[in-house]
């Protein structure tokens, strides 16, 4: 009970500093609203989907990915700020739950999360998504997005508590996420790639997760180069497994690695 | 009765290639105040992380009021504060918002968490910046309000990891008024410094260490008399240099060292204020008025110069 209130206390905090530094929340969807309306009006006329409703249907579940895949930033630059600030100690040092910080960014993270999706739902209302499934499927599709989200959250607690210097953090999330988010098939059918990144893109997660969410969201999805696989055949279920591999792999790691964080 | 006892401590880093502690043994009396003095890189930081369950130490074993640290450290997690080299509080949120925050993770509840927090504000002079965020804190705030993130709970021992480093001489006064009313209200306190002044000034008995082990401990005066007697020292004008230096080789019967640059002329003396006072009338019959005279016990200083032969600075300019 005690570790679930001091978790709470954690979080809380993450969210008052959003209302002291109103500017990262400002920031944290101006980004992605940024993308949406890039990728709509730049590639939207020079990429034929095939689908009713255009481009901007497949778009919007590949940037919602993208945009929670970027939640391993914020946490890992989070926790090595605290790291470097001397932070993990004073908390370390205190009687209270031990998972309690990291627990608690996490969730708080997922928060920001939320706020961030709804702007960006808006956002690609406005230029033209129109999610063709039904409210309930609309929101199990944004509930799984924070999933996926709160995932890598906990590998971005590894990178964040593993990180020798805060400024690498930002370029290994960087370097983790971006290729990740790209060789997918979230904002261009993967047909067109080199067969050995077919392969890679079919079973990357983001694809799986997108292709999760194009079904959540009422579209059929478009898959490259081995149609009828596992993953192409079964998003959902594939990006399930996923996310449950990763939380079982991270979350016990980053746990151990807050523990020893100075050994 | 001991609140800190640290027995044969070791801890290396690097797999084993940096040997940080290298058996260290050190205890501390209830209610008083232990300076753990030495150099950078001399184990201090090391000592005090594992003393407050940060670290485990590869082997040897430690209490801290009583408590296991190894097989208990939850429960040492209750009877501690630590506050550390860096002020580890939330730079963004204010001093009022930290305190506040911690004050709930100890427990208190919300309501009594404000009210310690407002206390705690109030004793360490930050009642007007409490709405301020940290980040424009001056570096003696940051300290003092760090050191009040650590008193919320009042504690049973409380480990200072070289409270005034980086701090300006009136942030280092302020801080040492703050650390000795908290050692007259009788806590148990172990105070890493590099600072010889400091432990001389605050504490109750000093353990010199360097790579990782004691080499010496006692109080600031025991300390001193193991490395030798005082010295009289005497500053003139110089016409009066040559006069004044026969005065005090007929007084101290030693012929003394003069320092040319600040004209001061010392000699090591046996007997006191007394060879003050023949000085001082030797010189008033010559009609010689000094700039200044004093007699000086030897500095930590020169206790560390004398016990590892190489002095504080210069070992870490070396690193």
């Amino acid at each position: 009970m005690s570790a679930f209130q001091d978790t709470l206390i954690i979080t809380q905090r993450q969210l008052r500093l959003l209302t002291r530094v109103p500017e990262v929340l400002i920031f944290s969807t101006i980004q992605p609203v940024m993308f949406v309306l890039l990728f709509r009006y730049v590639f939207g006329g020079s990429i034929d989907t095939g689908q009713p409703g255009g481009y901007v249907q497949l778009l919007m579940p590949g940037i919602f990915v993208q945009t929670v895949a970027f939640t391993l930033a914020g946490t890992a630059s989070g926790l090595a700020e605290d790291m470097k600030k001397g932070l993990i100690d004073r908390f370390r040092s205190l009687p209270i739950s031990q998972s309690a910080l990291v627990v608690g960014r996490t969730l708080g993270d997922s928060l920001l999360n939320i706020v961030v999706l709804l702007v960006m739902g808006i956002a690609g209302y406005a230029v033209g998504w129109r999610p063709s499934s039904g409210a309930g499927n609309v929101a199990l599709g944004f509930l799984f997005l924070l999933l996926f989200g709160y995932a890598l959250s906990w590998v971005g607690a590894l990178v964040g508590l593993s990180a020798s210097d805060a400024r690498v953090v930002q370029n290994v999330s960087f370097i983790v996420t971006f290729p990740l988010t790209f060789l997918s098939n979230a904002f261009a059918p993967t047909t067109g790639m080199p067969r050995a990144l077919q392969y890679f893109a079919e079973w990357n997660p983001v694809s799986t997760m997108v292709a999760a969410c194009r079904e959540l969201f009422g579209l059929e999805n478009q898959f490259g180069a081995t149609a009828g696989s596992f993953p192409s055949e079964h998003p959902l279920t594939t990006s399930l497994i996923y996310i449950v591999i990763i939380m079982a792999i991270f979350i016990p790691l980053s746990l151990r690695r807050y523990r020893n964080a100075s050994n | 009765m001991k609140s800190i006892i640290a027995e044969d401590l070791v801890k290396s880093y690097d797999k084993g290639t940096v040997r940080a502690l290298d058996g260290l043994n050190l205890d501390v009396e209830e209610g008083t105040v232990l300076g753990v003095l030495g150099p950078n890189g001399a184990g201090k930081t090391t000592t005090v992380r594992i003393l407050s369950t940060l670290l485990r130490p590869d082997s040897g074993r430690a209490t801290v009021a009583g408590i296991d640290v190894i097989k208990n450290p939850e429960k040492v997690r209750e009877v501690i504060g630590l506050s550390g080299q860096y002020a580890a509080v939330d730079e963004i949120l204010t001093g009022y918002d930290n305190l506040v925050m911690f004050g709930q993770l100890y427990h208190l509840g919300k309501k009594n968490s404000v009210i310690r927090a407002n206390e705690l504000l109030e004793r360490f002079g930050l009642t007007d910046a409490a709405t301020r965020p940290i980040k424009t804190y001056s570096g003696g705030m940051r300290r003092r309000l760090d050191l009040a993130a650590s008193l919320i709970v009042k504690p049973k021992v409380l480990f200072l990891d070289e409270p005034t480093t980086g701090l300006d001489p009136r942030g280092r006064q302020d801080m040492w008024g703050v650390i000795e009313d908290l050692v007259k209200e009788g806590v148990t306190l172990l105070l890493t410094t590099q600072y010889l002044e400091e432990a001389d000034q605050l504490a109750d008995e000093i353990a010199v260490i360097d790579t990782g082990k004691v080499i010496a401990r006692g109080t600031s005066d025991a300390l001193k008399k193991q490395v030798g007697g005082e010295r009289l020292e005497v500053v003139v004008e110089s016409q009066h240099v040559a006069r004044t230096l026969e005065i005090v080789t007929t007084v101290a019967g030693i012929t003394p060292s003069f320092d040319e640059g600040i004209r001061q002329i010392s000699a090591p003396v046996s007997t006191g204020s007394k060879a003050l006072l023949d000085v001082l009338k030797s010189l008033d019959e010559a009609g010689i008025h000094p700039l200044d005279i004093g007699l000086k016990r030897p500095s930590l200083d020169d206790v560390f110069l004398s016990l590892t032969g190489h002095s504080a600075e210069a070992k870490e300019e070396a690193k």
